[in-house]
């Protein structure tokens, strides 16, 4: 899957003159024609299939017999906002499908269907909006899923932050499936399923007057298949959760706080790439509180550890899963680490921006 | 990161606190004097190895925590100011002045940045010639350099729209207050690695001496830390107060030279007030008159700016080494990092915030 080649965004060009604008004008979200070319020739191209091309005001869903026997919806939704756009590892469109492809995978869902709100700043560039357009089809290609609706406005420049982009999504839960807190048991593994805080040290890397000369991409990638396979091998799983903002810090405290249970990780068993653990080093950044997009972590029985590494490990998204730690019956709702030297110390829930120390 | 493994190795930490815990035969109080040291110590439980006889007091070296409150207010009213552009390192934002924050300020439309280099902030005045571009230069002797050259930069350049707030404080003063203080407790010093790879160890000699305190030049790593209380701990038994370096493989006797001149050339010597703790004689930097005119508080004209801090805050016991952060009343109660009374509880570097995100209550 994330082998595939990414698309070709320098080569892009419109099938059919965008009546010769080559930025985003206040017109484009009026409803009239330019609204229509917009979705002519910048998103049915992309994103184009049986049920978006009707151009309706709302997409009617077949759901066959997929919720035959149990099966449950799952409705997420969630909104997407960086500085900038474009970042080594992806962009805002990788992140808008995969941000909600990931929330519906972490209730066990299969994601299917997405809708796509634009919010666009009066100035963007057409050709910028269509690269990040193709991106997103890409990634929903490569997620699996179909985006069926969407919306478009135009805010005036300097009144958006060049791009917004709000998606929801549906998805189906199988019959059986069942994860929450209340199957999380003292004695269960924590297990993560790669490297942490790529994606917020790409982020930082290429904020202004911050250049690292090793380059860190961003992890961004849909989370289905791994918990696909994840559910396939366990079927005892308790939690999954994909930490993004706040990092594995947040998610971990989450976890804990709903199962009333405590949390105690290995800090040597913390999986960091050196780049992304010298980068953290200097800006004084905890690995843990750094935003990832494309992880999870799981909560299973001790006894189906061994499986649920086996099958994310052959996984490609997954080829540096490993255990982090465990749950434990003590300081419940607390997560704690225990450092390399030997000591320890609680984790506590990011309290909100991530600031880079004076000294 | 190769090189930093090697220094966090945890066998030779086990070593190195069994030998103190061999060597100690009554109870000590080191001040590791950084706020660097101060993190680092929480953030891999370092004292938990120690035997109960040693005890470590986490001293004044946190720049974020000792600018005083008035120094804050003078940058948020600066900020506040149309045409403004405030720079300042990241932790300085969250810093609450009398009754705001620089977040605040930015919230309410102030152009409040971040930069990693207050050469950063002369670049930004270069490229916006309309806008009055402010550091807030602070820290100790250590990030002094970097903003004494931004200085001479803006000079050579005859830059007209940058300046500088300075609150730059000094260790050896500290150090000396300390132990001038009554019912200081502190038997011996680890001093900052980072300070006396600007400054050199030959200040310390004269205040061990006076003071009859062994002073460790110590670095931040696990096992740099260990060595250093270590060292310390040998000298305390053995009934020696010297001067000792052991971070010599980044400091040396004199410091460096370099940096010093331009120190000594951009910035003047200044009584200074500590937040929590008081003023202290010659222990800060300004602007030297010389370059008085990148004198922010000047340009500005807030130099009547004073400010009142909170009772019920008793940092300065903290900075000062007659509190354990958890020992004041109002730790995690109406003191947290989200509503912090004072700066050591927002700054990671600071004592308070390095006990609370410890979870140490």
């Amino acid at each position: 899957m994330a082998g595939d080649t990414p698309p070709d965004v320098a080569g892009f060009t419109c099938p059919a003159p965008l009546r010769d604008r080559p930025q985003i004008v206040m017109g484009h979200g009026g409803g009239g024609a330019l609204s229509r070319d917009l979705v002519e020739h910048i998103f049915l191209p992309a994103f184009g299939n049986p049920v978006l091309d009707r151009l309706g005001d709302s997409s009617v869903l077949d759901l066959g017999p997929r919720l035959a026997g149990g099966g449950r919806l799952a409705f997420s939704t969630d909104s997407f906002v960086v500085r900038p756009l474009v970042f080594p590892g992806g962009s805002i469109g990788e992140l808008a499908v995969n941000g909600t492809v990931n929330d519906l995978a972490m209730s066990g869902a299969d994601p299917l269907w997405l809708s796509a709100a634009f919010i666009l700043e009066e100035g963007l560039a057409i050709a910028d909006l269509a690269a990040i357009v193709a991106r997103m089809a890409a990634a929903a290609r490569m997620a699996g899923v179909t985006i069926v609706t969407g919306d478009t406005k135009v805010v005036e420049r300097g009144r958006g932050d060049g791009l917004t982009i709000t998606t929801a999504g549906i998805g189906i839960v199988p019959p059986g499936v069942d994860l929450g807190p209340h199957r999380i048991r003292p004695g269960d593994a924590v297990i993560v399923s790669g490297t942490l805080a790529d994606h917020g040290m790409a982020i930082m890397s290429v904020r202004e007057g911050l250049g690292f000369e090793a380059a860190i991409a961003s992890d961004t990638a849909p989370l289905a298949g791994l918990v696909a396979a994840i559910l396939a091998a366990s079927p005892g799983v308790g939690m999954l959760r994909d930490p993004t903002r706040g990092g594995v810090a947040a998610s971990l405290n989450e976890i804990a706080g709903a199962a009333r249970l405590g949390v105690e990780i290995d800090e040597r068993a913390i999986p960091v790439s050196p780049v992304v653990a010298s980068a953290c080093e200097i800006l004084g950044l905890d690995p843990l509180q750094v935003a990832n997009e494309g992880k999870l972590l799981a909560v299973v029985p001790a006894g189906s550890a061994a499986a649920v590494l086996d099958a994310l490990r052959a996984h490609d998204l997954g080829r540096h899963a490993t255990v982090l730690g465990r749950i434990v019956a003590e300081h419940p709702g607390l997560v704690a680490v225990r450092t390399a030297i030997g000591g320890s110390r609680i984790i506590p829930l990011p309290l909100g921006e991530q600031l880079p120390r004076i000294c | 990161m190769k090189h930093l493994a090697e220094y966090r190795d945890a066998d030779t930490a086990r070593r190195l606190a069994a030998e103190i815990g061999r060597i100690v035969t009554r109870p000590w109080a080191i001040m590791e004097v950084c706020g660097g040291q101060t993190h680092s110590i929480i953030r891999h439980g370092l004292d938990q190895l120690l035997p109960p006889e040693v005890e470590l007091i986490h001293g004044p070296g946190c720049p974020v925590c000792v600018t005083p409150l008035e120094t804050i207010d003078k940058a948020l009213a600066i900020a506040r100011r149309p045409g403004v552009t405030l720079c300042s390192f990241g932790d300085m934002l969250r810093v609450p002045g009398s009754c705001e924050d620089l977040f605040a300020v930015r919230a309410a439309g102030g152009d409040v940045r971040v930069v990693y280099s207050p050469l950063d902030a002369v670049a930004l005045a270069r490229a916006h010639p309309e806008r009055q571009v402010v550091f807030l230069a602070i820290g100790f002797e250590t990030t002094a350099p970097a903003n004494a050259m931004a200085v001479k930069l803006a000079a050579r350049e005859r830059l007209p729209n940058f300046s500088l707030l300075v609150s730059h404080v000094l260790v050896p003063p500290a150090i000396r207050a300390i132990m001038r203080s009554p019912g200081n407790r502190v038997n011996a010093f680890l001093a900052a690695g980072h300070v006396s790879s600007v400054m050199g160890t030959w200040q310390y000699p004269p205040l061990a001496r006076e003071f009859g305190v062994p002073i460790v030049v110590t670095g931040f790593e696990p096992l740099d830390l260990l060595e250093g209380i270590r060292r310390a701990v040998v000298q305390l038994e053995a009934g020696r107060h010297e001067l000792e370096n052991a971070y010599p493989r980044v400091v040396t006797e004199r410091g460096n030279e370099p940096a010093q001149a331009v120190i000594g050339e951009v910035f003047a010597a200044v009584d200074r007030a500590w937040r929590g703790i008081g003023v202290i004689p010659a222990s800060g930097w300004r602007l030297a008159d010389a370059y008085a005119e990148f004198d922010a508080e000047q340009r500005f004209d807030v130099r009547g700016i004073t400010a009142v801090e909170s009772p019920l805050c008793k940092s300065g016991e903290v900075l000062k080494g007659a509190l354990k952060p958890n020992q004041c009343p109002a730790f995690g109660k109406e003191c947290t990092p989200r509503t912090p009374l004072g700066a050591t509880m927002v700054s990671t570097e600071g004592a308070c915030a390095a006990y609370y995100h410890a979870g140490r209550t």
